[in-house]
């Protein structure tokens, strides 16, 4: 088992949670998170004062997939948020040493 | 006593109450969002302080007839104060409606001041102030002082009010220091639409302020609204394309700004100029604010919220113009420069190099006097934590699950 975890651009949450669904997984976790890889950031001016936003709003989405299907879903996902410029994001896949569900407190394979 | 004078005054006085909360968001939306509550409560405790004492002693101090520099105080307790007619409506009605001006004179210093000063030591330092400074210069002006013999023009506080509070904020941004992350960390605001918000409430309550300086439901009330309508759109024209000027954008904090720049530079000429002069007066009084505000961030001085350039430049340029365009024949009172009568241009300059002076001398020994009784800055965890924690014990934006209750 994988966790698969994805830092992508804001407005490409609807497209990923989708590719994820059609790569056969159905449960997510989305959060805001900021940073920044190669990307540059951009001015912000308030008053007076100038800033630079050097941590960029991003979205990270996490996912466990069984190990059959993490090749498929990193494609997936890949195709869904990708644009081509600087700033796309990346993808981590971690691997998972146990999973257990809260309301049956099965242990999951 | 009129009816309608006393009608449009009922109305006025709660126009400009509601001035004090307008500065509470305007300034509220400023800050971070660790002080946003402290920074509100700034505005919001004048109520509770400045607008007890005004009635207790303020009002006496300030239109009690006493003599060219203080009213005497046979107005304490407000003796002598009544239903019956202060010009043309009641004199209760008279008193709230210059107690709403002590009250939001006061508050508007705390822009200077705001995520690092104590809030008993603001407190102290308000109350004292309205008492000390506000008062007298009040009286100079309105309450039948030397400035009003001397026959300055100051139709509705643009020395008494915003003059006086921006010098007041530049001595207690000195005095109380700069905060310990100035410069170091991005000081942004947490919520321009408060920001907003307050400004367009503001510029509301504002025709309550100047309209409603009038003291009647008449033609100078009519002029005066007009001045105010007009003017602060001259200046948001003009600092729109400073905004582009200067960062090729127009800013929304700059917008706002520009709004309050406008409304403090006509307040002292509400009633004595005609629209296109207002319109004029407003697009120049822009440029120095701007200016301003832009020099003052290179500089050291932590006035966080730019009290000084947004009031106490504001308000000069005002009362300087108000002297260049006063046209007697809409005011009935006085011309400025350029309708023959060079020498009002004169007499503003001393109403307003006297509140400088007096205002920056008095504020600095008030706040000196406090700072040996008690300290002027919060502690080092509190400003780090946030004011609304270490002040107010409450946050302005909570999230569930993050806090479990006491045992």
């Amino acid at each position: 088992m994988k966790l698969v975890k994805a830092i992508i651009r804001p407005d490409k949450v609807d497209a990923v949670r989708q590719a994820v669904n059609s790569a056969g997984i159905s449960g997510l976790t989305v959060t805001e998170v900021r940073g920044h890889g190669k990307q540059k950031g951009h001015t912000a001016v308030y008053r007076g004062q100038e800033y630079e936003v050097s941590l960029l709003p991003k979205m990270e989405v996490e996912v466990v997939a069984p190990d059959s299907l993490v090749a498929d879903l990193v494609a997936a996902i890949i195709a869904a948020a990708k644009t081509g410029a600087i700033g796309d994001g990346r993808v981590f896949v971690i691997p998972v040493e146990k999973s257990y569900r809260i309301r049956t407190g099965e242990l999951e394979s | 006593m009129n009816q309608a004078d006393t009608a449009w005054m009922l109305i006025s006085t709660a126009l400009v109450l509601l001035m004090t909360p307008a500065l509470a968001f305007f300034y509220g939306g400023l800050v971070r969002s660790k002080n946003a509550l402290n920074t509100m409560m700034m505005s919001f405790i004048s109520f509770g302080f400045v607008g007890v004492l005004w009635a207790v002693v303020g009002y006496s101090l300030a239109f009690a007839p006493g003599n060219d520099w203080i009213g005497d105080l046979s107005r304490l307790f407000l003796r002598g104060v009544g239903l019956e007619a202060q010009g043309t409506i009641p004199h209760y009605l008279f008193m709230c409606y210059q107690g709403t001006f002590a009250i939001i004179t006061a508050a508007l210093i705390s822009g200077a001041i705001v995520e690092r000063m104590r809030f008993l030591a603001y407190v102290l330092f308000i109350s004292l102030w309205a008492l000390v400074v506000y008062s007298p210069i009040a009286h100079w002006v309105w309450g039948g002082g030397w400035l009003a013999k001397m026959g300055a023009l100051d139709f509705a506080g643009g020395t008494v009010v915003h003059v006086n509070a921006g010098v007041a904020a530049l001595v207690a941004a000195i005095c109380v220091g700069k905060r310990r992350d100035f410069k170091a960390a991005a000081l942004l605001p947490h919520n321009v639409p408060f920001t907003l918000l307050g400004a367009g409430l503001l510029w509301f309550g504002w025709f309550g302020f100047n309209a409603g300086s009038a003291l009647a439901a008449s033609t100078g009330a009519a002029l005066a609204f007009t001045t105010t309508f007009l003017a602060p759109m001259g200046t948001l024209f003009v600092w729109t394309l400073l905004d582009y000027a200067r960062s090729g954008k127009p800013t929304a904090v700059g917008a706002a700004t520009g709004i309050v720049v406008g409304l403090v530079a006509i307040t002292p000429a509400a009633g004595f100029i005609g629209p296109m002069s207002a319109i004029l007066l407003g697009a120049i009084a822009a440029v120095p604010s701007y200016v301003g505000l832009v020099w003052r961030a290179k500089t050291s001085l932590d006035d966080s919220l730019d009290v000084v350039a947004a009031h106490g430049v504001g308000g000069t340029v005002g009362a300087l113009l108000t002297g260049v365009f006063a046209q007697k024949g809409l005011n009935g009172v006085a011309d400025g420069l350029l309708f023959g009568n060079p020498a009002q241009l004169g007499i503003q300059a001393v109403a307003v190099a006297a509140a400088i002076v007096y205002s920056g001398v008095m504020s600095f020994v008030l706040l000196k006097i406090i700072g040996a009784v008690i300290p002027l800055r919060a502690d080092v965890d509190g400003e780090s934590v946030g004011l609304d924690l270490a002040e107010h014990g409450e946050e302005a934006y909570t999230h569930s699950g993050t806090q479990s209750a006491a045992a």
